[in-house]
């Protein structure tokens, strides 16, 4: 044993069957969300009716798994009841903690279900001890879930000057945008990623191949990507496409199709005080999940055991086939 | 211009060389087994139609590209289909998925996530993206895999089967 706190695995479902997965994989907790705009992953046929939420539940609990409410886009005016009464189902099956964003819905579940435990949402975007404080005095928020956007010594520092958890995310989709302030989907289709929970909708999706098998990915009414015969390609979004730029062409202007992957940062998060270790992905299929989530089980018990693991596999599941510590190991990247 | 949804396209155009190659098959012939399977998976699955949602009404060309037939799905919960076509036919569709029939199998054996085959271009999808995304998580929704359905259909040779799929999943 290396003395380390062994940190939560939190892996992501998008149905009922991929929280089973999840949980048979070794997930500690899962997080999911329920059908509607209400989480940040508003994608057709994903997600969770209430139903089958509650079902979820039992199934992780008897496992000695926990299930965590994704409830974390931001209501806009108007329709505020609907966030509610999500948080009110959510509370009402039994979730292990309801993760939120905006303060609306942080101050009505801290008010109304007082008991429920709270983790501050990514998209939050609460990067600053003042910040993540103001939100732990003022909500009882139990967890932060950091931004992509700290290294590590940054993680280590904030940890011994806030009053919560901290949970990182360790693997999956990344993006340079402030969290929870892009509105780049917003621009191009009128549809929002923080207030939709849908980041390139598909309805506004299209993609074409010509003979020579060159493709092309259009949001919307605007070309965001082309890509010739064998090259790899990442998610139709604005800020992984390329673009015809002053200085460059075909030019990533604001970041490559690339994944997250922190394997080998495992053991200096864990030093870092992290208590749990996030893999991205709910839109993702059952495949990914049971290899993610397999890889990095073994990956947080090896560690913690001082072995050292192999999880040289998690390449073929990146996006675009390419990994990077982003800004967990660097300032530098982009 | 991506292709306009439902719109009628000829089926083949840039497939590999053997698919051209092999004669048109009697596809009259498989359609008894294609309307059993479809309602098999149909009549063991009824959840799927609602995961589904508007898509259950789309046209799904499902597009192996080393073969010489493309199948043309319609999800219908009341009358579900599943119809094979000579490649090089004219079939009207809302989205095309195609990849090599190695790849497809491997997707509905839940062997491989589907997000990463088409980074890696090994899958590709064109028309209605909406109704892919929605038939692609209503399908990873089951517990079983399509693959598993798709045997157990035949019977006493579902054991057979399932035994050649497992064969060409792992062809490299």
């Amino acid at each position: 044993m290396t003395g380390l706190q062994k940190p939560e695995l939190v892996c992501p479902a998008g149905t009922p069957a991929g929280l089973r997965t999840a949980v048979d994989a070794g997930a500690d907790a899962v997080y999911c969300g329920l059908k509607g705009p209400t989480n940040a992953r508003n994608f057709p046929g994903l997600n969770f009716t209430v139903a089958e939420m509650a079902e979820g539940v039992a199934y992780a609990h008897d496992k000695g798994a926990k299930v965590l409410a994704a409830i974390n886009s931001f209501p806009t005016a108007g329709r505020t009841d609907i966030w509610k009464a999500a948080i009110d189902d959510a509370v009402s099956i039994g979730v292990d903690a309801v993760i939120a964003a905006d303060i609306g819905a942080g101050a009505y579940l801290a008010r109304t279900h007082p008991a429920q435990r709270f983790h501050l949402s990514v998209q939050a975007g609460a990067s600053s001890v003042e910040a993540i404080n103001y939100y732990c005095r003022s909500f009882g928020i139990k967890r932060v879930v950091l931004p992509r956007i700290l290294t590590v010594a940054e993680i280590a520092e904030l940890h011994s000057e806030i009053e919560c958890e901290i949970e990182a995310f360790i693997f999956g989709n990344i993006g340079m945008m402030a969290e929870g302030r892009c509105l780049l989907t917003s621009y191009v289709t009128g549809q929002s990623t923080n207030m939709d929970g849908v980041c390139s909708p598909a309805s506004h999706v299209h993609y074409a191949e010509d003979a020579d098998q060159n493709l092309t990915t259009r949001l919307g009414e605007f070309a965001i990507d082309c890509v010739s015969c064998g090259q790899t390609t990442g998610y139709p979004t604005i800020c992984k496409g390329r673009y015809d730029t002053a200085p460059k062409k075909g030019y990533y202007a604001f970041e490559e199709p690339v994944s997250l992957n922190l394997t080998k940062l495992l053991p200096d998060l864990m030093r870092a005080g992290v208590t749990a270790l996030k893999i991205e992905g709910r839109q993702r299929s059952r495949a990914y999940v049971r290899a993610v989530v397999s890889a990095f089980r073994q990956a947080v018990d090896a560690y913690h055991a001082g072995a050292d693991p192999d999880i040289s596999d998690l390449l073929a599941l990146t996006e675009g086939g390419k990994e990077t510590q982003g800004a967990f190991g660097s300032k530098t990247w982009r | 211009m991506p292709p306009h949804p439902g719109s009628p396209s000829r089926t083949g155009l840039g497939s590999p060389g053997l698919a051209r190659l092999l004669p048109p098959l009697p596809v009259f012939a498989l359609q008894p087994l294609l309307g059993h399977i479809v309602a098999s998976v149909a009549g063991r699955h009824p959840e799927l139609f609602a995961r589904m949602g508007e898509a259950c009404h789309k046209h799904f060309l499902i597009d192996p590209t080393d073969l010489p037939v493309v199948l043309l799905l319609k999800p219908d919960p009341h009358r579900p289909e599943l119809r094979a076509h000579n490649r090089g036919n004219t079939v009207g569709h809302d989205v095309r998925i195609s990849g090599s029939f190695v790849t497809l199998l491997r997707m509905i054996d839940a062997k491989t996530d589907s997000d990463a085959l088409f980074f890696n271009r090994e899958l590709s999808v064109t028309g209605d993206v909406e109704a892919i995304v929605a038939l692609r998580n209503a399908l990873d929704d089951m517990d079983s895999t399509l693959a598993d359905d798709v045997a157990a259909t035949f019977g006493p040779f579902s054991r057979p089967v399932r035994a050649i799929f497992d064969f060409a999943e792992r062809r490299p």
